[in-house]
């Protein structure tokens, strides 16, 4: 297992082929990712998930970004446009379909640029063969997820779902709750994917419409420093072509036959996909404060989710504690690598944890009550899913419906 | 702890998201925490269009579909005569001592409908933002101006300050936003030979409609709205 590593240990070595310090074409200075969050002035700006991700593509030195519309990305990718035509990033063009961005990205990366794109809904379907493709590539290409329905009919409102797609696909799955998640996720999945031992692609979801279309305070560093530019020569494997591996394997007779040596070498290289997951931890856990939040966990009631579920949540505690129930809340941040032993500690003394979901699967319910003991303490729910609002006193009931409590007639006359 | 629930129910093209945010983004001019996000299915004009703005005394995390507003906008009749909202009927979730602004000449609301009303205490202001707009403005398209105007005039929830800042930071510099919305904003800006001008017209309907309403309010007797 991994050493284990505390969140004060904020030791992360980015690009080494410029210097700290110096100044790109655009006058913004090179700076180490910590003092960019914890050293930069923060500057609060009241702003919309889409305009964040501009925001953050703009200090992220980013060489390659593709574009496709596809509601609710189309406007961050329409930004980024603008950064490309202010002179932020080297390429920016506009894909045939999703399946081909996601290809377009896989050269740009395997050219060495430092590669964004974004995507939603039935979008990240249909780029769904790329992404097992890019982690099997050892791309550390960042898709930006905005999740919507995917569902026919069709729905362009929030949905979750998609990520449940993405689970065993070999990326990095990151899930924002806010806009200032996504900001903060955008720039330090960077520097994690881009790790030699971690060197996989990156998937920062957001909830579609209630992150990119929704205003909210977000504090941004200045954009005149930005993050040092990805380093081609730390790509832990050698640059791919049909003299190398992995794709030589693709053309020697001995992995494409059918019999055991093919089978074992394409098992292994699934396995290091999953190891190379799994030691993005020692990355994350000082860059994100931890693959988990927790308030309150010596409670008995929980709450533990990921997303704007989370917010819809605090909301639901709120209400709750009023009437004197305290109910204490786990935040997931990290999808992929899964915070198995984070939830395990922070359950411990939970008698009932209740998982809020926007999709109709409950995937998440069922990741956590594949990892705690006693799993019956586990209830799915509740759920939404087709673009539905979870209103916080929808939470509210569910919880005291479940512990047989008695709910008040709401207010609605609807 | 206070908060003020702001749905805007109106038709695609007619500005209901921007008004949201231009809501909110006064409000944190005005030091207050707020939030807002639209809700809409894809984008065709006069198909209803929905927005929300929160706004409180502390950080709000709340988001999505309104569903217990204090104050409900209808911009157009369509929403309550042709049942364009996503709650039937239009004020279905309002909270007790909320206030229901119209945008109509008319009174559109059946004999049930105000029973309902005032058994909650909902007091409900028919205010012809269209005509204002129209007549200062010089255009429909200002009439989300005029509406936001009314809001702020009956509830006090942002000041004309804030709401002029947030109409600069939205109008007076560059802005990308979806096709439909930057066709009409584009639409907007050619019907005035400067921004400038686009600015003062939009902060006129605002000021005007802010002045009308502030006045109806102060003649409403069982008016008890929260205050943020």
């Amino acid at each position: 297992m991994n050493k284990q590593v505390e969140t004060s240990d904020r030791k992360i070595i980015a690009s080494k082929h410029v210097k700290l310090g110096q100044k790109n074409q655009k006058g913004q200075t090179y700076t180490d990712v910590n003092d960019i969050f914890y050293k930069a002035k923060q500057t609060p700006s009241f702003l919309t998930g889409s305009e964040v991700i501009r925001a953050a593509i703009k200090i992220a030195s980013v060489g390659t970004s593709v574009a496709y519309p596809i509601t609710p990305q189309s406007e961050a990718a329409a930004l980024i446009g603008e950064l490309y035509s202010e002179g932020y990033l080297d390429e920016y063009f506009r894909g045939e379909s999703e399946f081909a961005v996601m290809g377009q990205c896989a050269g740009a990366a395997f050219g060495g640029h430092r590669v964004f794109t974004t995507t939603a809904g039935p979008g990240t379907l249909r780029a769904m063969e790329n992404f097992p493709m890019w982690a099997g590539s050892r791309l550390p290409i960042q898709v930006c997820v905005t999740c919507r329905g995917i569902n026919s009919p069709l729905s362009i409102q929030p949905d979750t779902l998609e990520m449940h797609y993405l689970l065993e696909t070999g990326m990095l799955v990151w899930h924002a709750e806010t806009a200032q998640d996504l900001f903060d996720f955008i720039l330090k999945g960077f520097i994690v994917a881009e790790q030699p031992d971690v060197h996989v692609p990156i998937a920062t979801c957001c909830d579609g419409f209630f992150v990119t279309h929704t205003k909210d305070t977000v504090e941004l560093p200045p954009d005149d420093i930005c993050l040092t530019p990805y380093d081609p020569y730390r790509n832990p494997q050698p640059v791919m072509d049909m003299e190398t591996a992995p794709i030589r394997m693709m053309r020697d007779p001995f992995v494409m036959k059918s019999n055991y040596i093919s089978y074992a070498t394409h098992a292994s290289w699934q396995q290091e996909i999953k190891a190379a997951v799994e030691r993005s931890r020692k990355h994350t856990i000082p860059l994100l404060d931890g693959l988990i939040d927790e308030h309150n966990t010596d409670r008995e009631i929980l709450v533990v989710s990921s997303g704007t579920a989370v917010s819809q949540s605090r909301e639901a505690i709120r209400l709750l504690e009023q009437e004197g129930i305290k109910v204490g809340l786990v935040k997931i941040k990290t999808i992929r690598p899964f915070p198995y032993e984070e939830v395990r500690q922070a359950t411990k003394k939970a008698k009932h944890i209740f998982v809020p979901e926007f999709n109709v699967g409950g995937w998440l319910a069922r990741e956590i009550k594949a990892c705690i003991p006693d799993n019956e303490r586990v209830y799915a729910g509740p759920h939404v899913a087709g673009g539905m609002t979870m209103p916080s006193e929808v939470i509210v009931d569910e919880i005291k419906k479940h512990l047989g409590m008695e709910t008040a007639e709401a207010v609605s006359l609807g | 702890m206070s908060r003020m629930n702001i749905r805007i129910s109106g038709l695609g093209g007619q500005g209901a998201v921007t008004a949201a945010h231009l809501l909110a983004m006064a409000a944190n001019k005005d030091g207050k925490y707020s939030i807002s996000n639209p809700f809409f299915g894809a984008e065709k004009r006069m198909a209803p269009a929905e927005s929300y703005a929160r706004i409180g005394t502390e950080r709000i995390y709340d988001r999505g579909e309104l569903v217990y507003p204090d104050v409900i906008m209808v911009f157009h009749p369509q929403v309550i005569t042709m049942q364009k909202s996503y709650t039937a009927p239009f004020y279905s979730g309002i909270k007790e001592n909320g206030i229901v602004i119209i945008n109509t000449s008319d009174d559109l609301l059946s004999e049930e409908d105000h029973q309902r009303l005032e058994a909650l205490n909902v007091a409900v202001l028919n205010h012809d933002a269209t005509k204002l707009a129209l007549e200062i403005g010089k255009t429909e398209l200002s009439t989300n101006m005029a509406m936001i105007g009314a809001c702020a005039g009956v509830t006090k929830v942002v000041s004309l300050e804030a709401l002029d800042g947030a109409l600069q930071d939205r109008f007076g510099k560059r802005y990308v936003a979806s096709g439909g919305t930057a066709t009409l904003d584009e639409a907007i800006k050619k019907k005035y030979a400067k921004k400038e001008m686009l600015l003062k017209a939009n902060l006129e309907c605002i000021t005007e409609s802010y002045k009308m309403s502030s006045e109806w309010a102060e003649k409403q007797e069982n008016l008890n709205l929260i205050t943020v």
